[in-house]
């Protein structure tokens, strides 16, 4: 009588630690907004008419249009959709184009100080005080175009991107005679 | 003389092309004329300026220090020859297409002075800090291909290592500088070997080579007297000479890609390296000179020179007979590896193992390539055991992604799949783009995740400020109404004072007018000439 209850009593108990062992060791999983998010490329310009892109992430994951990101382009459109599982759609051309990554420039000389720049940045990336002349650090530029506007005596210029950063086009093959590296078939060796 | 040890693990796949060594090999090591024009790179790649000892103009003698690195892995550079300084700028070396670093050309002299030297240390007085210091000042690197600093790359092993690996592989044809290094030069090799031994406190050295060099071997055993130094043939086979590889297949242990051998116990290094460490520690000579083959069917005198480092390629071509009708193009290192040159004004660095001249029958270009047939020979070739065919169907439909989780990232560059393939698809040039678009992807990715951040904290900053100033603006108002309220209850109590005990407005004003009226008529008692007085005064 006793040996059928151990053994239940086992079962049960291995049951429960076979339960506790079954638990994922990472119980946290981004939310679905941050995972959108993750994917837009986080220039913060707004040109999707969100005000910055944790924004338009939520209004992704709330049924918004996946189209309307410019400096994504067509790889973040791509993405978003095998994210969603929506269908991939051309850029919607209302909110801008697909273009190389750009930084902003400031022309030192022309700048007056007036600082309506530092508080247009949405990443803090210029530097400068009152009076004194800005500059911006480019390396944490993301190329929002959101300082131009507000500068009073047009310093500002977007220039393009360091080579680093130039979007590589995937689908090109190397040109014939592309001298990548001197591998050749070796046809023709002679011994 | 010791008898080869066997090796321990096999490499996968590879290739067996043709070595073509013989023609590099028929002379023992010789000497280029002096070149009229020696363009010194002093900067290595990704390092600081570094701080210039010359000047334009000044007279510089053989084996002087022309600049010494500021970094902490930059080393010094010195003078391969006595001239004179004629310019100091950036130049394009061999081993890049874009840009340049900075160096020093010098217009030399025939000079019959020999090099000035540092002094010989004793490397069993010395300490680590001195010997490794001692690489730094005689400008030495490594002269495989990577060129990394030989001190960094030592200060790194010491003690954390037991096994120094001469890899003596030089698996990819044409290239026999240093085979026939150790076929001349055996011993100083070891004695350079037996140092970093000492410094690191590794136990035995093995000595890998291939059996495509029998001089060199022969050489290497009658050298060996040591116990500690085995020797080690491998059969013949491409890319057997890929660090990771060698460290396989001598010991064994596998080393993860992108990871250090040395967090697994190995050191390896180049025989040309150690011939440098010994000749830089012993008889304290920079490097300013090293052994490189100059081979190809476009030369007359194909062979192993003794080139002075910074000598133009055209200019050492020049004088192995270059052939100019039959002359195609040349490349800076093997067939395989190799990168086409550009430009014949580039001058031979520390890492120019060989320059192959050829000719368009000797080395053609690869004809266009075809559709893939999916024979699988490219897997069957992979050293790291990739699956080439796959990859280049996700490099083709641009699928990165796919491409990176199928390990494209461990592809060691090797071309072997391109060798094989019969379609003559340029699978390696493919991965090689794709591999730059994937560590472009990575960086774009790491400059979002830190505009992320950024944006993140300037939202919270914004917010916070505004916060504040909204708290400020509530505590100066309250402030401004306690005020009011003070001042209006002080007014209130001054009316309530004034209605309780002073006298009316009406009689202040009455009081003051009689006053005034007052005065003026004492002024006019004063004055008898004046008019009669209009009023009465008060009394």
């Amino acid at each position: 009588m006793l040996s059928p209850l151990l053994l239940i009593c086992l079962a049960l108990l291995a049951g429960a630690l076979l339960a506790c062992a079954a638990r994922p060791a990472e119980p946290q999983t981004l939310g679905l907004v941050e995972q959108i998010d993750a994917l837009l490329p986080q220039t913060q310009c707004g040109q999707c008419g969100h005000p910055g892109c944790k924004p338009y992430a939520a209004a992704i994951a709330e049924g918004a249009a996946i189209n309307k990101c410019p400096p994504g382009g067509r790889q973040t459109i791509a993405r978003l959709a095998r994210l969603l599982n929506r269908a991939v759609v051309p850029l919607d051309p209302e909110h801008g184009a697909e273009g190389p990554r750009r930084v902003a420039f400031i022309r030192e000389a022309e700048c007056i100080g007036c600082t309506k720049c530092l508080q247009a940045c949405p990443v803090d990336a210029i530097v400068g005080a009152a009076k004194l002349m800005h500059t911006v650090i480019s390396a944490e530029c993301t190329g929002c175009d959101l300082c131009v506007e507000p500068c009073p005596v047009d310093c500002i210029d977007l220039l393009p991107a360091p080579s680093a950063w130039q979007p590589v086009a995937v689908n090109d093959s190397p040109a014939r005679g592309t001298p990548l590296i001197g591998s050749d078939r070796g046809r023709g060796l002679t011994t | 003389m010791s008898l080869p040890t066997s090796p321990r693990a096999r490499m996968h796949g590879g290739i067996n092309p043709p070595g073509n060594k013989q023609q590099s090999l028929r002379h023992p090591i010789r000497r280029l004329p002096l070149p009229p024009q020696l363009i010194v790179p002093v900067q290595q790649r990704g390092e600081p300026l570094p701080e210039l000892l010359i000047g334009i103009g000044d007279r510089v003698e053989k084996g002087q220090c022309l600049a010494r690195g500021r970094g902490e892995r930059a080393v010094s550079s010195h003078a391969p020859a006595a001239g004179v300084v004629t310019d100091i700028g950036a130049q394009p070396l061999p081993d890049d297409q874009a840009g340049g670093v900075t160096c020093v050309t010098i217009a030399t002299e025939p000079c019959v002075a020999s090099a000035r030297c540092l002094p010989p240390l004793d490397p069993v007085e010395c300490g680590n800090e001195m010997f490794l210091q001692r690489l730094r000042d005689a400008g030495i690197t490594g002269l495989g291909g990577a060129g990394f600093p030989t001190h960094a790359k030592v200060r790194a092993a010491i003690g954390r290592v037991e096994t120094l690996i001469v890899n003596a592989t030089e698996c990819e044809p044409f290239i026999t500088a240093d085979a026939a290094l150790l076929q001349e030069r055996a011993a100083d090799v070891l004695r350079g070997a037996s140092l970093l031994l000492q410094i690191t406190g590794a136990t035995r050295c093995l000595v890998g080579i291939q059996d495509d060099a029998p001089a060199a071997i022969a050489s290497l055993q009658a050298a060996m007297t040591d116990a500690r130094f085995q020797l080690c043939v491998l059969p013949a086979r491409y890319p057997h000479g890929a660090e990771a590889l060698l460290v396989h297949v001598l010991t064994g242990r596998e080393v993860p890609m992108g990871r250090p051998a040395i967090d697994y116990g190995v050191l390896c290094h180049n025989p040309a390296t150690l011939h440098a460490v010994a000749r830089a520690v012993l008889h304290g000579e920079p490097l300013i000179s090293r052994v490189m083959t100059l081979t190809g069917a476009a030369l007359r005198d194909p062979g192993n020179y003794d080139v002075l480092i910074g000598t133009p390629v055209a200019v050492a071509l020049q004088a192995c007979g270059l052939d100019e009708w039959q002359h195609s193009r040349s490349l800076a290192g093997g067939p395989l590896l190799g990168v086409e040159l550009q430009q014949a004004t580039v001058p031979l660095i520390k890492t120019s193992n060989c320059i192959l001249a050829t000719t368009e029958a000797e080395l053609p270009r690869p004809p266009p390539s075809q559709p893939c047939i999916r024979c699988g020979l490219c897997a069957d070739v992979c050293p790291v055991r990739l699956l080439p065919q796959k990859l280049q169907w996700f490099w083709r439909s641009g699928e990165l992604d796919k491409a990176a989780a199928h390990h494209l990232e461990d592809c060691i560059d090797c071309g072997a799949c391109a060798y094989v393939c019969p379609s003559t698809i340029p699978l390696v040039q493919q991965f090689r783009l794709a591999k730059t678009s994937l560590a472009e992807q990575r960086a774009r990715q790491r400059q979002a995740d830190r505009a992320r951040e950024r944006f993140e904290a300037h939202q919270a900053r914004v917010a916070t400020q505004q916060r504040l100033d909204e708290q400020r603006r509530r505590e100066r108002a309250a402030l401004l109404q306690r005020k009011q309220a003070e001042a209006a209850a002080r007014t209130e109590t001054v009316n309530a004072v004034t209605a309780s005990s002073a006298p009316s407005p009406q009689d202040v004003i009455a009081a003051a007018l009689a006053r005034v009226q007052a005065r003026k008529a004492a002024k006019r008692a004063a004055e008898p000439t004046a008019l009669p007085p209009e009023g009465e005064a008060p009394p």
